[in-house]
């Protein structure tokens, strides 16, 4: 069809197969979305609503069922998740680099044996550490507290940092670091004055693919944690859900929260997770 | 130069020890030392209330070949593995070629964000919102097929044993082809673009260029997606566990909800840390080829 005007003119016509790739797109961009639309307009209707208007619009906006959801858990675990959160992103970017730091400027050895020690631990699943990590963490009275959410996430996160910020370090030019040594600079300056300024970029991907991992985490965040204040989002969605029962205007509105803040940082942050993403998936 | 050098390597070993002492520790007691554990813990049965383990041999091996639920298990895990590698490999290498294409340059940026949104969503959030879509009165995947009558098809979902563990594994399918579409962009822009406009010249369309030059391009990320997504799908326990909880009966249970409910419903640790095991053997293989993989690819 299209071969000839193809080839004689500079610029691709829009012929009838785009035209049906176009409408796929489409077809699957409204699969992808409306669910997510459905979420956030049910969360304003009530329950007779949800069930008997599947589809339509709310007859009056529940915004309440916002401050609803909020005062029964959803603000609780919202101040856990940060806390955990906040605190893991912290130590994998502190412990992390400082090891990476090690690792890009030395090597013995014994440098490359810890080098394999730690980015070896991309390999280890959790799902396969589930019992034997339940039973050292009773043992450390760490279960049922945000430590062990904070341990685990902050031991299954740091090869991944390590991996990418010792690939970053390495791309740091030596002559920097000898002018510092010349001009008086300790070790600990080296790391804290040259290699952590100039690697914000890397640290950034650090911290969006972190947080992004400990503020979903499920897994551990139900088996570790059985009190219901201490839960973080992702598991306390469920108690929440259990708790409600039918209220189900309120329990989207708990959905809609607990992911608004993640999907909003991640859409303004997203090159920096997808370059995190698709480094880390190289492994080896 | 050189005294700088000589410098460098003479300054104290403190700060090498300090720095890798806390990942060290962490990976040791989290990672690693939960391994071993879990190897030692097989031969044992014992209960998460208390400390004493009694020693049972190969026992928990011996009920493991014996145990029915463990090959529905690791059925599903295959089905979740074949779907997935064909959806998520497949079709979001093709759904990245044609957002790279210069044809779609306008959409692309927004359609790439709605593709990854999901991606960005919790899973939980996404499990108990698939839990809304499937619900067999007032779900919207029913009504839908009312409204466009095939209402002959509508059915519970997740609550019929031959549909769960498919209404699942389509959630994982809506929520990660994303991911990989996302992967996949990211190495089909690395390809240099003098390859594309040399098969321009010898005339080639479209489909000829993604066989020819495109998918040999990103051979290595094809690879690596496909492990991914073959590893992830062993490794599934969140939308299975929330969705319908293996059922109904063992319907729709993989290999980690199966040790989930031995170990902290049933309290069967010891057999538990036995299907743990198989689930690690099953990892550590792809891990291996994965390594060998990109290894290989170095060398190209």
């Amino acid at each position: 069809m299209g071969n000839i005007v193809k080839s004689t003119r500079k610029y691709q016509r829009f012929g009838l197969g785009e035209l049906f790739i176009t409408i796929g797109l489409i077809v699957y961009a409204v699969i992808i979305l409306y669910p997510l639309f459905w979420m956030v307009i049910s969360s304003m209707k009530s329950y007779k609503e949800i069930y008997n208007n599947v589809w339509g619009f709310p007859s009056t906006w529940l915004v309440e069922n916002y401050a609803t959801a909020w005062s029964k858990g959803i603000s609780s675990y919202f101040v856990n998740s940060i806390f955990v959160t906040a605190i893991t992103v912290i130590s994998v970017v502190l412990i992390g680099s400082m090891a990476a730091f090690v690792l890009a400027r030395y090597r013995t050895k014994l440098i490359d044996f810890a080098l394999i020690f730690i980015i070896g631990g991309m390999m280890m699943n959790p799902e396969v550490a589930l019992i034997p990590l339940f039973n050292i963490l009773s043992s450390l009275e760490l279960i049922n507290t945000h430590w062990a959410l904070i341990f685990t996430y902050i031991s299954y996160r740091l090869p991944l940092a390590v991996l990418l910020l010792r690939a970053y370090f390495l791309s740091i030019p030596r002559e920097l670091e000898e002018s510092a040594i010349i001009d008086g600079c300790s070790e600990f300056g080296i790391y804290r004055r040259i290699y952590l300024p100039m690697s914000v970029p890397i640290i950034i991907t650090v911290i969006v693919l972190t947080s992004y991992y400990a503020w979903n985490e499920f897994l551990f965040a139900t088996i570790f944690i059985e009190s219901n204040d201490l839960k973080t989002i992702p598991s306390g969605l469920m108690n929440f859900r259990d708790a409600l029962r039918t209220d189900w205007g309120v329990l989207l509105a708990g959905m809609v929260m607990s992911a608004a803040p993640m999907v909003l940082l991640l859409i303004f942050l997203q090159k920096y997770l997808v370059r995190g993403l698709s480094e880390g998936s190289v492994k080896g | 130069m050189l005294g700088v050098k000589r410098m460098l390597r003479k300054r104290s070993i403190l700060i090498p020890v300090l720095f890798l002492l806390p990942s060290i520790v962490f990976l040791t007691t989290f990672v690693y030392f939960p391994l071993v554990q879990n190897f030692y813990n097989s031969f044992f049965d014992f209960s998460v209330f208390s400390q004493k383990k009694t020693f049972v041999g190969f026992e928990n091996f011996k009920n493991l070949i014996g145990d029915k639920v463990v090959l529905t298990a690791i059925g599903n895990n295959f089905k979740y593995m074949i779907i997935s590698v064909i959806l998520q490999v497949g079709f979001a290498l093709v759904l990245a070629y044609i957002l790279e294409d210069k044809i779609f340059r306008k959409a692309a940026p927004i359609l790439r964000v709605i593709y990854f949104m999901p991606v960005m969503v919790s899973i939980s959030v996404i499990a108990l919102l698939f839990g809304f879509i499937y619900n067999p009165q007032m779900g919207i995947l029913n009504s839908f097929l009312e409204l466009i009558g095939l209402t002959e098809w509508a059915k519970p979902w997740l609550g019929n044993s031959s549909t769960a563990i498919y209404a699942v594994i389509a959630m994982s399918q809506w929520q990660s082809i994303g991911f990989i579409m996302m992967l996949f962009i990211v190495a089909i822009q690395k390809i240099p673009q003098e390859l594309y406009e040399a098969a321009d010249i010898d005339g080639a369309g479209k489909i000829r260029k993604f066989i020819s030059v495109t998918v040999p391009q990103v051979r290595e990320t094809i690879f690596v997606n496909t492990l991914i997504t073959v590893t992830g799908s062993m490794l599934v326990f969140n939308e299975p566990y929330i969705l319908t909880n293996g059922g109904p009966g063992f319907s729709s249970i993989t290999m980690s909800v199966h040790m989930y409910q031995q170990g902290f419903v049933k309290d069967n640790m010891g057999y538990a840390s036995t299907i743990a095991i198989v689930i690690f053997m099953i990892t550590a293989i792809l891990a291996v080829i994965q390594i060998r993989l990109s290894r290989t690819g170095k060398g190209d």
